[in-house]
């Protein structure tokens, strides 16, 4: 079947005055119809940057899409004219931002602000608009939802401008959601909240959904497939079962090791994986994990890996030490 | 669902409160800061003072006892002339012998005039070109400020009256000098609030739902840059009234017959030491108006500005 968007070798860089930022290197993958990927990473690593480059939202001086194709519906997102991208922008893919106390226009009512959407692309008339919105926000769980509809932003906690945030991008009915850590400023119980919400409406409505959080729990429970990024590479992709199960990527293993576990006793020591991750600005040539790795040789300090199929179909991985991590050596 | 339990903010009332909340009243940010400034006791003297100056205006032909034929011109009493205040007239007469009470009650619709004309002018290109250089960035803001720069740099009334001295003296042109003087003012704060709010992640929503460029600019970020205008307005239409009355005391703004309340002290100086009433009202009535805009300005400013900040 073919893939519902297909990302080519995306690269963004930013070109700063101090040097230049390499901010997403090559990264390639696809998602199908109704999948849910998640993206991980720590901050820094290229996922929200990926995220926007997708959708062409990168301020442009100073940033640039170097190079790489994301194909959707026939087309290259890249490369089509503003007109098209702003009629798709919304309408077939939606974007969900990090800060729900900013995301929405403090200056207007919240139904004013999803009608206009509905208004922009499904050219609904107003009283129309205002019905479809009062659905949407009882959709995502917003009490006494017609009357919300004439409420300021304000007026609402941190936990409902998210779901109203959704309740905005679903409300064109796009294939594609991307939530760009849509639970990191809130708080855990708000979170589950917002993750059962979105775990819900992926079901009912057949939506694929784009997941970017550093949080493996909540990879663990919602995505099908997942992306795990470094310094702006994808250093290794499969499915959620596989890549947390069997790891082939040191980085993989070490963000999976340093998650504090319920059955450890208490007083141990966390785990993390020594160094600090590799400015990104004029990264040097190899692998960037290559200072933090234990398993490094030399041929990592020279190459970069290329991300490749090996053993399990599905599970991709950019190391050159693979075998020796497939192995158990790291633990 | 009960996201707000989690909000914990200590007091006890505070948790009902919130899901009771669903709204009654719609609790605009605009009533909110309209709430705010009617409770500022200056702002209310600013706003008591531009009234006043304001039904002035409107009910001068109900007020004075004097007035302006079709020609503007009010007529001369000469037989009369340099009387003191007195309960015929509560502000003495001028040189010619009319009644100042009724020149100033009829001047107070040429200084609102060149106020509201001239930062109305100005507010408009102005923002216009502050908002252009902040949304576009790059060549076009440099050079737009640039532009700015140069007007900037140049005292304002020294620059409205070489506008003048090339268009000529009168009163429109005299609104229109200053007016153009002005238009660096709000065109940095139009820039400053634009730029401030592109950066914001509501800008960057709406565009990742399709909005055009024209429709964030004018839909999205104009409102929330109104505030910083409005303060300047009120704030500018003092200055603007102060440019406008010097002008017409150098004689380059309003001319003769018109009951302006510069060109009066103009007229009037030489009688300063003999009869001060005929300078000190003019005066006083120009220093009560700046007075009451800046004062209002001052109450705006406060009021709208923390809006954001406090509910953030």
């Amino acid at each position: 079947m073919e893939p519902l968007l297909e990302v080519k070798d995306l690269t963004t860089r930013f070109h700063t005055r101090d040097g230049v930022v390499y901010a997403v290197n090559g990264i390639s993958y696809t998602l199908e119809e109704g999948e849910v990927l998640g993206v991980v990473g720590e901050s820094g690593c290229g996922k929200s940057v990926h995220a926007l480059s997708i959708m062409r939202l990168i301020e442009t001086p100073p940033g640039r899409i170097e190079r790489g194709e994301v194909w959707f519906n026939g087309r290259d997102l890249l490369r089509v004219t503003g007109e098209e991208l702003r009629q798709i922008r919304g309408a077939e893919l939606a974007m969900v931002f990090q800060d729900p106390m900013t995301s929405l226009n403090p200056a207007y009512t919240v139904g004013f602000q999803i009608m206009e959407a509905l208004q922009l692309h499904l050219g609904m008339d107003r009283a129309a608009a205002r019905r479809r919105a009062g659905e949407l926000l009882a959709i995502v769980g917003i009490p006494q939802a017609a009357t919300r509809l004439d409420d300021y932003p304000h007026q609402f906690s941190g936990g409902m401008r998210q779901r109203v945030m959704i309740a905005m991008a679903l409300s064109c009915n796009p294939k594609v959601l991307i939530a760009d850590e849509p639970t990191t400023a809130l708080d855990v119980t708000v979170q589950a909240q917002i993750v059962d919400l979105i775990k819900r409406l992926q079901q009912r409505l057949g939506l694929a959904v784009i997941w970017i959080t550093h949080d493996l729990g909540v990879v663990a429970e919602l995505a099908r497939t997942v992306n795990v990024m470094y310094a702006g590479y994808v250093v290794e992709r499969g499915s959620v079962h596989e890549v947390f199960h069997r790891p082939h990527h040191p980085y993989t293993v070490g963000l999976l090791a340093s998650l504090p576990r319920m059955d450890q006793p208490a007083g141990a020591r966390l785990r993390s994986i020594r160094g600090a991750p590799p400015s990104l600005l004029d990264l040097a040539p190899g692998c960037p994990f290559a200072a933090r790795c234990s398993l490094v040789v030399e041929q990592c300090w020279q190459e970069m890996p290329p991300v490749e199929e090996r053993e399990s179909p599905g599970h991709l991985v950019a190391c050159w030490r693979w075998q020796a991590v497939a192995a158990g050596e790291m633990t | 669902m009960n996201d707000e339990v989690a909000t914990a903010s200590g007091r006890p009332g505070a948790i009902v409160a919130e899901e009771a909340r669903p709204s009654q009243e719609v609790r605009s940010l605009w009533r909110e800061g309209l709430g705010r400034l009617l409770s500022n006791k200056l702002a209310i003297v600013g706003m008591v003072i531009v009234g006043v100056v304001i039904l002035s205006a409107l009910f001068a032909p109900l007020l004075a006892t004097q007035h302006p034929d079709s020609n503007g011109i009010f007529n001369a009493y000469p037989k009369e002339n340099k009387l003191p205040p007195s309960w015929e007239h509560p502000m003495g007469t001028d040189d010619l012998g009319r009644d100042i009470l009724s020149l100033i009650l009829y001047g107070s619709r040429v200084s609102l005039l060149v106020g509201v004309v001239s930062v109305g002018l100005a507010i408009v290109i102005g923002s216009f070109l502050g908002a252009v250089a902040g949304f576009m960035g790059g060549r076009s803001d440099s050079w737009i400020m640039r532009l700015m720069d140069i007007l900037l740099a140049f005292p304002g009334i020294l620059l409205a009256l070489v506008i003048v001295i090339l268009v000529g003296p009168g009163l429109f042109n005299a609104m229109v000098a200053v007016g153009i003087v002005s238009i660096p003012i709000y065109a940095r704060i139009a820039r400053a609030s634009v730029l401030g709010e592109v950066g914001k992640d509501y800008v960057l929503a709406a565009r990742s739902m399709g909005a055009s460029s024209a429709r964030l600019l004018l839909g999205h970020i104009a409102p929330n840059a109104l505030s910083a205008l409005i303060v300047a307005a009120s704030l500018g239409i003092a200055t603007a009234i102060l440019d406008a009355a010097a002008l017409g005391f150098l004689g380059l703004g309003a001319q003769p017959p018109t009951p302006e309340w510069g060109l009066m002290l103009s007229r009037n100086k030489s009688h300063m030491f003999t009869s001060p009433w005929m300078v000190f009202f003019p005066g006083a009535a120009i220093m009560f108006l700046v007075l009451g805009f800046n004062l209002l300005g001052d109450g705006l400013r406060d009021a709208l500005d923390p809006r954001l900040a406090r509910r953030a």
